[in-house]
């Protein structure tokens, strides 16, 4: 079984995030550089499975700048056997469709019988990148999984909504995406940590992905090198203006109920 | 206790230890130091995490399964670990310190092969009994005997404040054995907690410091092989006794310095949010005044203890080092714990506040593995002996 994870970098939620007004893009120094928390639990899953069937093979996949290398790592040092990281300048500011495609040929460069991601990152929120991955690569999608079961063929699993639980099956090789519900991921430990940089680390550029590549199911994929999504213009939040103070002369009562009727807060 | 100057984790492994541990404790144990305080007890899910982490054996050697971290980065890690609750550390401090380094210094390989990977994992707690109703500050003291039988030694004696005892496996146990020369010697033996004669009482109800727990050990006539005389032949027991306190002092150092920073990080907070009239009171100068010797004490005695800890890791210094460092950073944690409670103001006196247990955990560091003043005789002493020797 080769379960591969799809892991981002993102800015710390418990620090202050930032977009850059020149670039529209997350302003990545403003603040802690971290594996995404919705990752890790795609991870700790995968990792904790691994742990339970022999000869699972879990690797770790991102597209990043090569400046996340170090968080990369950080599935290594969790129990991850191998990273494989995709960087290249001509990838910068990429948007969902081109990340997807690009993901779908390293998916299709490495192997897989299973991919797991996150629901949706804390920066971007997309959430979208499983079902566009599903799409390129021609395989079932289960997204917003609540819980798995995995054998050797098949993938089930459970997504609770508030009224429902849908139970959800499909054939391996397949695509799934997990949400809060799975647990939290563990904390990589010393030995852990310093067996990370034995690991396998492979660096990957748009130049080892081009040309397409077989993905088995016949299609053939060839990674565009442009986004479609343009950000044609960015600006900051305008400051809140301070409020309307209602004074109590004996008609506040009209006064507030004039003021939500106005704003058509009632 | 030769001390390897070659690094078994290197410089950048160690700095994602440091890193990966931080965000252990700021994560995970931070938000239980109260429930440590109100219950009194480490809970199962943090030691079973403490364990996987591989916090039971980080200074034992790799050899045995540890993590091997050199004297210079247990002292760090030290530091790290002084950032929160005491008892959590003191769950295996005894492992990695006092009673671990007995067996890797002193014991034989095949007590090594026994017990090392199994102190290392967490699955064995090791406990240090060397303290006695009039003996703690001087281990030549001891009334605890240890008798040569036929196929071992019987052993009877009574031992107090014994750090972990109530969860121990093994008691590294310190006891005279009257020599072939009729001379009263310190021997130590590894007794494991079920060997029959051992009673460990209730555990103590201390000041500081809830979660870790001590009790008296009681051992009456208890039998034990040939094979739990630590390193063999007799002979080793005084020397293992005052190795290991040694090299335990830098670490007391270290997390003395860990609770002063946090001191210090939850005062400046602290002054930085409470007002008084219109101004924070980090504000008043008399209050940056106390911040400012927060600080100093801090800054010093980091540097002191990483200093210490270079100095009998290259061997030029195992003894008056090690003795500087605690002596300084446990009066220092004191004065700067009083501070932190003076700048909380009634607050500081108030269980929510971390300062408040802060200073009546560190109260206990100027006393344990040598008091202040052992430490004072050691350095005088040894500065005088030093000068005499050069004539």
């Amino acid at each position: 079984m080769k379960i591969v994870v799809l892991v981002k970098e993102a800015p710390d939620t418990y620090g202050e995030r930032t977009l850059s007004l020149e670039t529209g893009l997350a302003d990545r120094e403003a603040s802690d550089r971290v594996l995404d928390e919705i990752v890790e639990r795609a991870l700790e899953y995968a990792i904790a499975y691994a742990e339970k069937n022999e000869g699972t093979e879990v690797v770790a996949l991102s597209m990043a700048t090569d400046a996340a290398t170090a968080s990369v790592r950080k599935a290594l040092a969790m129990g991850a056997d191998r990273a494989v990281l995709v960087t290249d300048e001509a990838l910068a500011g990429a948007d969902v469709s081109l990340t997807a495609e690009v993901l779908a040929a390293a998916l299709t460069h490495i192997g897989f019988d299973l991919v797991v991601g996150g629901d949706q990152s804390t920066d971007g929120a997309g959430g979208v990148i499983p079902a566009a991955l599903a799409e390129l690569l021609d395989i079932p999608q289960m997204t917003k999984l609540a819980s798995i079961e995995l054998t050797d063929t098949t993938v089930s699993g459970t997504r609770a909504t508030d009224r429902v639980t849908t139970h959800l099956r499909a054939d391996l090789p397949a695509i799934i995406s997990v949400t809060e519900r799975f647990a939290e991921a563990r904390f990589p430990n010393f030995k852990g940590i310093m067996s990370a940089k034995k690991k396998p680390f492979e660096v990957l550029t748009l130049a080892d992905l081009a040309g397409g590549s077989d993905n088995g199911a016949g299609t053939t994929i060839d990674v565009l090198s442009a986004p479609r999504a343009i950000m044609t213009e960015i600006s900051a939040k305008p400051a809140r203006a301070a409020g309307v103070k209602v004074v109590d002369d004996g008609d506040a009562g009209t006064l507030l109920a004039e003021f939500l009727k106005k704003n058509q807060l009632v | 206790m030769p001390e390897s100057t070659d690094s078994a984790v290197s410089a950048e492994d160690f700095v994602d230890i440091l890193d990966g541990l931080r965000q252990f404790i700021r994560g995970k144990v931070i938000p239980l130091e109260r429930e440590i305080a109100e219950k009194d007890e480490i809970p199962q899910e943090l030691r079973e995490l403490a364990k996987d982490m591989g916090l039971f054996g980080y200074a034992i050697d790799q050899e045995w399964g540890g993590i091997g971290l050199d004297v210079v980065q247990q002292a760090e890690l030290a530091i790290e670990l002084g950032y929160t609750s005491l008892a959590f550390r003191s769950m295996f401090g005894t492992n990695n310190g006092i009673a671990g380094q007995v067996i890797e210094g002193f014991g034989t390989d095949a007590q090594k092969e026994q017990w090392l990977a199994a102190i290392a994992s967490g699955e064995v707690v090791a406990s240090f009994a060397l303290t006695e109703t009039g003996a703690g500050s001087s281990p030549a003291s001891i009334r605890t005997k240890a008798v040569k039988t036929a196929d071992g030694w019987s052993i009877s004696g009574e031992k107090r404040y014994i750090t972990n005892a109530p969860s121990a496996d093994i008691f590294i146990a310190f006891a005279k054995v009257i020599n072939d020369a009729g001379e009263a010697k310190v021997e130590v033996f590894i007794v494991p907690s079920k060997t029959p004669g051992i009673t460990v009482g209730p555990h103590d109800k201390k000041m500081g410091q809830a979660g870790a727990w001590t009790a008296d050990v009681h051992f009456d006539e208890v039998k034990v092989g040939d094979d739990a005389l630590v390193g063999g032949k007799p002979g080793i027991g005084y020397k293992a006794a005052l190795t290991s306190l040694a090299k335990g002092r830098i670490t007391i150092a270290g997390l003395a310095v860990g609770q002063a920073q946090r001191v210090l990080d939850e005062s400046l907070a602290y002054a930085t949010i409470a007002k008084q009239g219109d101004h924070v009171i980090g504000d008043y100068q008399l209050v940056q005044a106390m911040l400012a010797d927060q600080q100093v004490g801090v800054s010093a005695g980091r540097a002191l203890v990483l200093d210490a800890a270079r100095n009998y890791m290259n061997g030029s210094d195992t003894r008056v080092g090690p003795s500087v460092a605690k002596l300084y950073c446990t009066e220092m944690v004191g004065r700067v714990a009083d501070m932190g409670v003076q700048i909380h103001g009634g607050a500081g006196y108030i269980r929510d506040y971390p300062v408040e247990q802060i200073y009546r955990d560190v109260r206990l560091l100027r006393l344990y593995e040598g008091t202040s003043e052992i430490q004072r005789l050691i350095i005088g002493s040894n500065l005088v002996k030093q000068k005499l020797a050069e004539g």
